[in-house]
This record gives C-alpha cells, structure tokens and sequence, in this order.
C-alpha cells in the first residue's frame, strides 16, 4: 500500500471555502480566554486548597443542606414541568382554542424575562398577603419563604425547556402511526400511553435534564422567595454568594467545584440520551 | 352535529368516529386545554400581571417619578452600555464559530460544539464567581492589575465579562443549524465566479443568515439586560456606578420600597415583552430562515 491510497488522517477534509484559519482562531481565542480559562482557574484554586480541606468543606453540613435543597427542589420542578409540559405541548399542537398563538409565545417568556423580576413577582403572588397567598393561607399552606416557594421559582423557570423539546417531536408525529393502532383496536388511551408517549421519551427526558440543570444553578428568581434560611430553604447559588461576602474564597470555590462537576456530568448524560435517541429513533436536537 | 366545523377545538373530521379514533373526547380535550391554561396563567401570566400592577399601585405619578430618579437612570444607562459592548462581541465570535463549525468537516467539532454549550450548563453564580477568582485580590493576577490602577472587578469591565460568559453561546447556537443546513452550495457558487472570501460572506451569506443572526441577537441581548447572578456577584453594588437595572431591582426591593423595585422591573418586563412579540413575528415572518423555528 501506498502513501496515496492509504486514507491519512486529516485535520480537517478539503474545501473551497476560505476563512477556516481566522474563524476557528476567534472561535478558539475567544472561547478559551472568556470560557475556559476562567473555569479551569476555578478547577485549579479548588484543586490548591488540597484533598483533605476540600473534602471538609464540600461535606460541611450547612453545603451538604444547600446542596440537597439545590438539587431537591430542582428535580421536583422538573418533574412538575415533566407533566404540565407534556400537557401543554399536547394542547399547542394538537387542538385549536382561542389565544393559542399569545399562549404559544408566552411559553418563552420565562427565557426573555430577567430572574430578578420573575422572583420579586412570584414572592409577591405566594407572600400570606399575596393574590395566590392569601388565598393559601386558611388553608393552612405557606409557600413563599418555604423550600415550596422554591420549587414554584423553578418551576417557572425551567417551564420551556420540556414544551419546546417535546413541541417540535409531537409536531412530526405521523398520523398514520395512530391510525393504525386505532384499526388495529386500541381505544385512544392505549395509543396515547403505549404507542405516542414511548416515542416522546427521550425528548421528554432531555427536557427534564435541562429543567433540572437550569433549575439547579438557578438564582436570581430564587433568593427572593426562598426565605433563605440556612439548613432549611437555603440554595447552593445563594451559599457561594454567602461564602463569598465572608471573604471565605476556600469555602465558595469548593462548593461551586462540586456544583461545576455535577453540572458537567448532566451535559454529558444529555449528550448520551440525543445521541441514544438519534440511534433509536431518528432524531434529536 | 358534535364535531362541525365550528367547533373550536376540534381539529380535524366532521364524524364523532373518525374523532374518537385518532382524537381525544370533547371532554378530555376541554380538560387539557383547562389543564394547560391554568399552568400558564398561574406560572407565566399572574406573575407579569403582578409586575404592572404593583408597580402602579400608587398611582401612575409615583411610578413615574421612581423612573426619574437618578439612580435608576444611571442603572439603565450602565444595562444598556453593558448591552452595547457584550452583544457585537459574541455576535462576531458567533458568526466566526458558525462559520468555522457549518461550513467546514474537522476533527472535534462536536467537541468544540459542546464547549461553546457550556456556559449553558454553568450557575450564573459560578460564573461570576470565575472571574472573583481570576481578578480578586486573592489571584494570581489581582495584585499586578492593582498595581498598574486596573480596575476589573466591581467596575463596568467584570460586569461586561460576566455578561459576556453567560450570553456566549446564543448567537452561535442559533447560526450553527442554520448554516449548516443552508449547505456550502451558495458560497461555492459565488466563489467560482470570482467573488473574493470577504465578497462572498457579505454578498452571500450574510444576506442569507440574517434573519437567523437577528433571532440570535435578540435572544442575547434580552439576557445579557436582565442577567442577574453572574453580574450580581461581581458588580459590588455601588449604587448610581456599578448597579445595573436587575440589582437596582433586587436593592430596591430590599429596602422595602416596592413600588419603585417594580416601577424598574415593569421596564425589563417591557423589554421581555418586546423580545418575545419581535421573537414571534420572526417566526412568523421567515420561519425557513430561522434554525430555531425548526427546532422548536
């Protein structure tokens, strides 16, 4: 075999095109100065402060609490939005109703809307004297000021990462698939649950994955409503911030190392479940 | 007749058993549709009717008078400015990493595509805690930069870059499906006849792109506006110098004066409003052009 005919490696496969040089030098300039080079920094000082002091610091219980809570809430609000996502997606694309439209653009509203202001709103619906609030309170339910509070910030929060991953799935379903369970006898809950729903899965997944990371590094739409008590309604974000205004750098650094570690592992099981569902069924964002 | 055409929710078929069969019953559709409009309503649009109304609560005299106050007025203008710088900054490195990972075949390219995802999967906290890191007192570069009189932290550079950290990756990730789809034919024509590499971008690409850069830069500029954390951590909150209208919101309503925190949060809901209703006519208008459309 010849050098010719034997296939080199390439960097990269010949073309016309010109400008490859100067658009991955910005790419990789700027993604290594603005994104990288800071979080290894974070990485580096975490690994400086040396086993042992991380260790203590990362399991200290006041981080221990903040963490659970962090993740906790997160996953409830995710869950919430699994169902309601789900639902609402369904309604968007299947039926027609007066305001679709405005509802269908309002789904994105949590994206365009600054946290700061979707928390002090929230806080101000679910406060005892509060519209949703006071209506609560006789009831004997408090949700501002409580880890519930937080989970309904989460809630808003991650509410269009479900609807727009599963949204444009539902739009390609092929009527045909439902027809035919249809002839073949299944009334519309059987073809509902156990022909449409298991091809939504790994949409329905990846949009709880990004729910949940979103919810988990939330801030802004949280701090307000929270209450912030330590060990009880205090988030991770908000305990780095605390760490941080103490001059305590060890203590912040350690606990956003464990939170960056963690958020890495769900990008990648991300990752893992669009490819699995590209394999399995063709598709994936 | 059950199912006639002027029935609003039922979307396809005029016979009760073609709608039972690959439908769901009038009854189950009243109820999803109840179902979902209740979530929206209680999550989406009591939470922005309460930003208006509180914010008028007093009366429209007082609401405007909150928007006169220096302060504010400083916050809006320091949002903006912040805006104006981080905004071209990663629509240029968007376009670059659009060009770069669309147009050409290399090794690693959905490794790069992931790295660029990153800051995505990063706490705005974290984000700003990064640069604390980086520039702090503390770090390795902090005492050379206070020695030459840089001031990075708790001034308008670390808040441009934690602004510019947390938008990074949107421009970018709305040009990459799209270019990629749009192919190489395009360009390759122009260049056959002679076009030179900056003609056929701008002549040629660009012309073809920028509906999709439009969406991307909207999309950027409304969080890079209303980021919170990232920029909450290392602005330092000197008032009328380093508050943005996010924090001029938060201390506002820290010192209990409610009317005038949502007297500021009306004009970012505004700002949220317009995003959305521009988004929307995007959509509309050039659904082919835009990946996100696509996807979404």
């Amino acid at each position: 075999m010849t050098a010719s005919t034997r296939k080199r490696w390439q960097f990269r496969q010949p073309s016309v095109i010109p400008g490859f040089g100067l658009a991955l030098g910005v790419t990789l300039s700027w993604l290594i100065l603005i994104i990288l080079i800071p979080l290894s920094g974070l990485l580096w000082r975490s690994s400086a402060l040396g086993w042992e002091t991380f260790w203590a610091m990362a399991t200290d219980q006041r981080t221990l609490n903040a963490l659970r809570i962090s993740f906790g809430t997160a996953f409830a609000a995710a869950l919430v939005n699994v169902v309601f996502g789900v639902i609402l997606a369904w309604v968007l694309v299947r039926y027609r109703f007066p305001g679709k439209r405005i509802i269908d653009a309002m789904v994105d509203l949590p994206f365009a809307l600054p946290t700061a202001v979707a928390g002090i709103a929230l806080t101000t619906l679910y406060a005892p004297n509060g519209w949703i609030g006071s209506l609560l309170t006789p009831l004997g339910i408090k949700i501002a000021f409580t880890p519930i509070g937080i989970v309904i910030a989460l809630v808003f929060v991650g509410l269009p990462f479900v609807v727009r991953t599963v949204q444009p799935i539902m739009e390609e379903i092929d009527k045909e698939v439902e027809e035919a369970a249809a002839t073949l006898g299944a009334n519309r809950f059987q073809t509902i649950s156990r022909v449409l729903l298991p091809g939504l899965t790994p949409a329905v997944l990846t949009g709880f994955a990004l729910a949940f990371a979103r919810g988990v590094g939330e801030y802004g739409s949280v701090i307000f409503i929270a209450g912030n008590l330590p060990y009880v309604s205090e988030i991770a974000p908000l305990l780095i911030v605390i760490r941080l205004e103490e001059f305590n750098y060890p203590a912040a650094t350690a606990i956003a190392a464990v939170m960056l570690v963690i958020s890495f592992a769900m990008l990648l099981v991300i990752n893992m479940i669009q490819a699995w569902s590209r394999r399995r069924y063709g598709y994936g964002t | 007749m059950a199912h006639d055409s002027s029935d609003p929710i039922g979307h396809h078929g005029n016979s009760e058993m073609v709608a039972s069969a690959t439908s769901e019953s009038r009854m189950a559709r009243y109820v999803l549709i109840g179902l979902a409009l209740c979530f929206v309503g209680l999550f989406v649009l009591m939470p922005l009717a309460a930003v208006f109304t509180e914010a008028m609560r007093n009366g429209a005299g007082e609401f405007l008078t909150v928007l006169g106050d220096p302060e504010t007025f400083a916050a809006i203008r320091l949002t903006l400015l912040v805006a104006v710088i981080a905004v071209p900054l990663n629509l240029v490195f968007g376009v670059a990493a659009a060009w770069a990972i669309a147009k050409f075949e290399f090794k690693g390219k959905a490794f790069l595509t992931t790295l660029i995802d990153l800051p995505f999967s990063v706490s705005p906290v974290i984000s700003g805690l990064v640069f604390i890191l980086l520039f702090g007192s503390h770090s390795l570069l902090g005492p050379w930069l206070q020695s030459h009189g840089i001031q990075i932290l708790f001034a308008v550079p670390g808040i441009v870059l934690a602004t510019v950290f947390v938008t990074f990756p949107f421009v970018a990730r709305e040009l990459i499906p799209l270019m990629q789809e749009q192919g190489t034919s395009d360009e390759e024509a122009a260049l056959s006849l002679g076009a030179s590499g900056w003609q056929t971008f701008w002549y040629v690409t660009l012309p073809n792109i920028k509906w999709g850069l439009l969406y991307g830069v909207l999309l950027c500029n409304a969080r890079a506006m209303g980021e919170f954390g990232a920029v909450s951590v290392v602005s330092g909150h000197i008032r009328g110098l380093t508050n943005t209208m996010p924090l001029q919101v938060e201390i506002l309503y820290n010192e209990y004066n409610f009317v005038a925190a949502f007297a500021v949060a009306t004009l970012l809901a505004l700002l949220a409003l317009v995003t959305l209703v521009l988004k929307s006519l995007l959509e509309m208008k050039f659904s082919e052009q835009i990946a996100a459309s696509r996807r979404h």
